[in-house]
């Protein structure tokens, strides 16, 4: 038995301990899934997602669709005569160790492509990696933009092509005169308030019908939250919250909206990192007509988008399994490389990253996206409503495709920013000074 | 109560029929081509479709509308004919009231958009403001009263007159008033009385609508608006204070009821468990799969699944913990770097095995009737899952109390923890004693799981997130001692609901910390420190 004293003790001491036992364990825990056989008729492709972590909830079913696109792929004769070939690892939901990993495809796997990240830190944490090794990396998710690199190919929305246009619908449609900007704490969320503040204040909005709100992640305690927002919302001007609100916090949060009585029809809530996926954790009828902005639902009805779910289910053999719009980001991104490759007939990173730009390749909502010069694509923001099955009902959407702006126009520094891969050659040229370099270089 | 009303409206319908029967044509036809809009699929359409066909005055209003809200509307956009599921499963043609007997193939729900809820709310609100049910008509008023439209004053005004129900009559005085306020022909004299009403009601709804109206008001009536505005403001901050007492109670309730477990395998036994959370997270998919087995085959059970679950819960969890502790934790007493960092692994391997074994996306875990919604007290919102919560960790805390003091296990249990040496020379089989001790602070663990699955997310990560707050709340409380987990508990979570309107959510939760910081150097035993031999022991 020990003395209390020693509890004390190691118990004080605990953080240290946890991290050394953290490291281990992740480190033994996440070898790589299939070995690296060196073949010189496949082609490898990395997949760089978290299978275990907090982040294991959204990155896992992203791995599982890359293989079902190679898996695809590889019937329809592979590419340039060659099969594809996934390589999978697993960086655990742990930051440092997606660069480790990150390395360890490029120079021990020598793959062409990499597709992979979710959360824009780990996405920062294998930027040095794949400029330094040269390779290509596409990432799928919604992100804060500020940022154009030449090895990173962004197939998710750039803030205006999910932030603005939902702030658009509210204040057209719902006549909304009042935002809460509620979010995790961390740099999407910030950026993307940063950018919607400014821009909400350029359509005359007044400061004091803004109010910002943080939580940090995982936040599971809502209630005073909740009763800030309600309150806010009663000042007899119509409100709205635009949630940037991340992962596992999504579900607290909504029960505690359905259980204090909140109303889509009193204060509808936007979300930007609410699918099909979070929501088939909670029971949706108290949230009916709540939204999201996305560029893709599983629920829009076109061939492409039949038959890529019909595909997906048989795949992954759950009739139940749903689609969601980062995966529609990965289908885009890997045909958009597949067409690369071809044009480039070759699998060379430099010669692929040159043949990107320009490319087409249909997106599943019945539009064709175009890789551009910036490395962000074109895509359709749908604003959908959801509804008491758990999938969402698409009330409105942008006429045609929205290009991505890797520069925010809304932020004092970023305005005069482009990024141009093909011309100039340069993420962050000045369009005032037509000099490369400003914020971010 | 709906039943009712739909049984009224359905004599109500046959006596039209039969009197249209006798008097064709009687439907006439601009309700039927409104009706008929519904199938065009456009919101704009479906807007004027609801307008027109709730000013219709037709019988079959009532029951069109209602459904449309529940998604029990049907429309074929071919045929352009519209279809009512009724509750009992029936379906009715919507123009006609003739019985169908299945939908067309290709019918779908006629969707709504926010500001058609809106527009239906209100509609159905004006409908039912002469239902024969006290309730609906309270309810009817209440959306009359946020929607303040002016075409209903008539018919509140004449329900009204002929109100008995105290809280209908209350409801439809309130419904009128805010009306009038917005009327822009009402006479001074009727607004002051119409902001005094609205004032006295005095909850948020009343402050929006107050707020709303001060616009483009006459200077006098303005002025009262502004008065009454004020200080039912004033009356709302004092509700805030009680209102943060009562989340904050609850918060420390579910810190109390996550750290329980931990306060009997760390503060009585002295493991120091990583893999409490894991516990928690057990009695989560517990259930979960409680839930999943009555939905497929006993529905009528649903209600109860909480009950189901908490001894098996219990159980589940407990059995994992002899489990643990006869395999891995026996070998490491008196070893605390070894056991953290044994149940540290152990903590990710059950993760994992959840993982691979239920997937790593959240498992939608219902929340019984009983548990969902929320009641008014004065002006503050209590939500019944926050209540049943407290009361449920209370009970649990006094059982195990009771426990530990007069059953023999719980007499086993202290003598072994306060003197292993003496407790086994007086017979006491001391590693039975551990191993059920153990199991005893993990089944705990598990019955949390089976509350916080109604709070929270049910993921492999479930766990994660209570650990640290367990331990927190343990070492503050004082190892050792269940009062003093019970007192640290509601203490931090009070002193955190109080923090985080000022400072935020995340810098009040950096404030705890430092606070906790900051008192574990002065007392490094916790609020409670245990005295005597035991410590030394």
């Amino acid at each position: 038995m020990l003395t209390q004293l020693t509890h004390d003790r190691a118990t004080l001491s605990r953080r240290g301990w946890l991290a050394a036992a953290a490291g281990l364990v992740l480190g033994l825990a996440s070898s790589p899934f299939s070995p690296a056989k060196a073949a010189d008729d496949t082609i490898k492709v990395g997949v760089l997602h978290s299978l275990s972590g907090t982040m294991a909830i959204s990155e896992t079913t992203l791995k599982d669709t890359i293989l079902f696109l190679i898996d695809e792929q590889n019937k329809k004769g592979g590419v340039l005569g060659k099969k594809l070939e996934a390589v999978v690892v697993d960086p655990a939901s742990n930051w440092p160790l997606f660069a480790e990993k990150a390395r360890e495809l490029i120079t021990k796997d020598k793959v062409a492509v990499v597709f992979g990240c979710w959360t824009s830190v780990s996405r920062k944490s294998v930027l040095p990696v794949f400029k330094e090794l040269n390779n290509i990396l596409f990432y799928p998710v919604q992100y804060e933009g500020e940022e154009s690199e030449r090895n990173v190919f962004y197939t998710g929305a750039a803030p205006n092509q999910q932030a603005i246009p939902a702030v658009d619908y509210l204040m057209k449609d719902e006549k909304v005169k009042r935002w809460v900007l509620a979010g995790t704490d961390y740099v999407y969320p910030r950026t993307t308030n940063k950018i919607l503040e400014a821009y909400l204040k350029s359509k005359g909005v007044k400061q004091e019908d803004i109010m910002i709100n943080y939580t940090p992640f995982g936040h599971s305690d809502w209630q005073t939250i909740v009763a800030d927002i309600k309150k806010f919302g009663s000042a007899g001007k119509k409100t709205a919250v635009v949630s940037t609100i991340n992962g596992d916090a999504n579900v607290p949060f909504y029960k505690e909206l359905g259980n204090q009585g909140i109303k889509a029809t009193d204060i509808p809530v936007v979300a930007f990192s609410v699918g099909e996926e979070e929501l088939a954790g909670i029971d949706t009828k108290p949230l009916v007509g709540h939204l999201a902005a996305w560029n893709y639902f599983e629920s829009i009805k076109t061939p492409a988008n039949e038959k890529f779910i019909k595909d997906w289910q048989a795949y992954t053999k759950n009739p139940k399994r749903v689609t969601n719009d980062p995966m529609e980001a990965h289908y885009i991104g890997f045909n958009m490389w597949v067409k690369a490759v071809e044009k480039a007939k070759s699998t060379d990173p430099d010669k692929v990253i040159d043949a990107l730009p320009g490319i087409e390749a249909p997106n599943l909502t019945g539009g064709v996206s175009k890789m551009l010069p910036n490395h962000h694509i074109t895509k359709p923001v749908f604003i959908g409503e959801i509804k008491g099955n758990g999938q969402f009902d698409v009330v409105w959407k942008t006429p045609g495709l929205v290009a991505g702006d890797a520069w925010s126009k809304e932020l004092e520094g970023s305005k005069d920013l482009i990024g141009d891969w093909v011309g100039k050659k340069c993420g962050n040229w000045n369009t005032k000074t037509n000099k490369c370099g400003g914020q971010g270089s | 109560m709906f039943g009712h009303l739909l049984e009224r409206v359905r004599a109500l319908f046959l006596s039209v029929l039969l009197i249209a029967s006798f008097a064709l044509p009687a439907f006439a036809g601009p309700f039927e081509d409104a009706v008929a809009k519904f199938a065009n699929d456009e919101f704009s359409d479906t807007g004027e479709a609801i307008e027109a066909v709730a000013t219709s005055g037709n019988p079959l209003a009532f029951p069109i509308i209602s459904a449309l809200q529940e998604e029990r509307l049907t429309a074929d956009p071919e045929s352009k004919k519209v279809f009512i599921t009724q509750t009992d499963g029936k379906i009715i043609d919507a123009a006609t009231g003739a019985a169908v007997d299945k939908l067309p193939d290709n019918a779908a729900s006629v969707r709504l958009n926010n500001r058609l809820r809106r527009t239906v709310e209100a509609a159905l609100g004006s409908l039912t403001l002469l239902s024969p049910d006290p309730a609906k008509r309270v309810a009817a008023a209440q959306s009359v009263f946020k929607s303040h439209d002016e075409n209903a004053l008539s018919v509140v005004e004449g329900a009204l007159a002929k109100e008995t129900d105290k809280a209908a009559k209350q409801a439809f005085t309130e419904a009128r008033a805010a009306i009038i306020l917005f009327k822009s022909d009402a006479s001074d004299n009727d607004k002051l009385e119409a902001v005094s009403v609205i004032k006295s009601r005095g909850d948020q709804e009343a402050l929006a609508v107050l707020t709303s109206a001060a616009a483009d008001q006459p200077p006098l009536i303005a002025k009262a608006i502004a008065s009454a505005v004020s200080s039912m403001q004033s009356n709302l901050a004092m509700w805030s204070a009680v209102q943060n007492a009562w989340y904050g109670l609850s918060l420390g309730s579910v810190l109390l009821l996550a750290a329980i477990g931990l306060a009997i395998t760390f503060g009585v036994m002295g493991v120091i468990n990583m893999a409490h959370g894991e516990m928690v997270m057990l009695g989560a998919y517990t259930t979960f799969v409680v839930q999943e087995v009555i939905r497929t085959s006993y529905p009528g059970l649903f209600d109860y699944s909480l009950l189901i679950a908490v001894p098996l819960a219990f159980l589940v969890a407990g059995g994992v913990g002899v489990l643990i502790e006869r395999s891995i934790i026996r070998f490491l007493y008196g070893r605390p770097l070894e056991t953290l960092l044994a149940t540290w692994g152990l903590s990710l391997v059950l993760q994992q095995a959840v993982r691979t074994m239920f997937g790593p996306t959240n498992r939608e875990v219902g929340n019984p009737s009983w548990m969902s919604g929320a009641f008014e007290l004065g002006q503050i919102t209590i939500t019944y899952n926050r209540l049943w919560i407290l009361c449920f960790t209370l009970a649990v805390f006094a059982i195990l109390l009771a426990m530990l003091r007069y059953t023999a296990l719980g007499l086993e249990m202290r003598a072994v923890t306060q003197n292993r040496r003496m407790a086994a020379s007086m017979g006491i089989a001391t590693s039975r004693v551990d191993a059920l001790t153990f199991g005893l602070g993990s089944g705990i663990a598990g019955i949390a799981g089976v509350a916080l699955s109604q709070i929270d997310n049910v993921s492999p990560n479930l766990g994660q997130s209570y650990i640290i707050d367990s331990f927190m709340v343990v070492v503050f409380g004082g190892v050792g001692n269940l009062w003093g987990t019970l007192v640290g508990a509601f203490t931090l979570g009070i002193a955190n609901k109080f923090l985080e309107p000022v400072a935020g959510a995340v810098l009040g939760k950096i404030a705890i910390l430092v606070l906790i910081i900051l008192f574990i150097q002065k007392r490094p035993r916790g609020l409670f420190a245990l005295k005597g031999r035991a410590v030394e022991a």
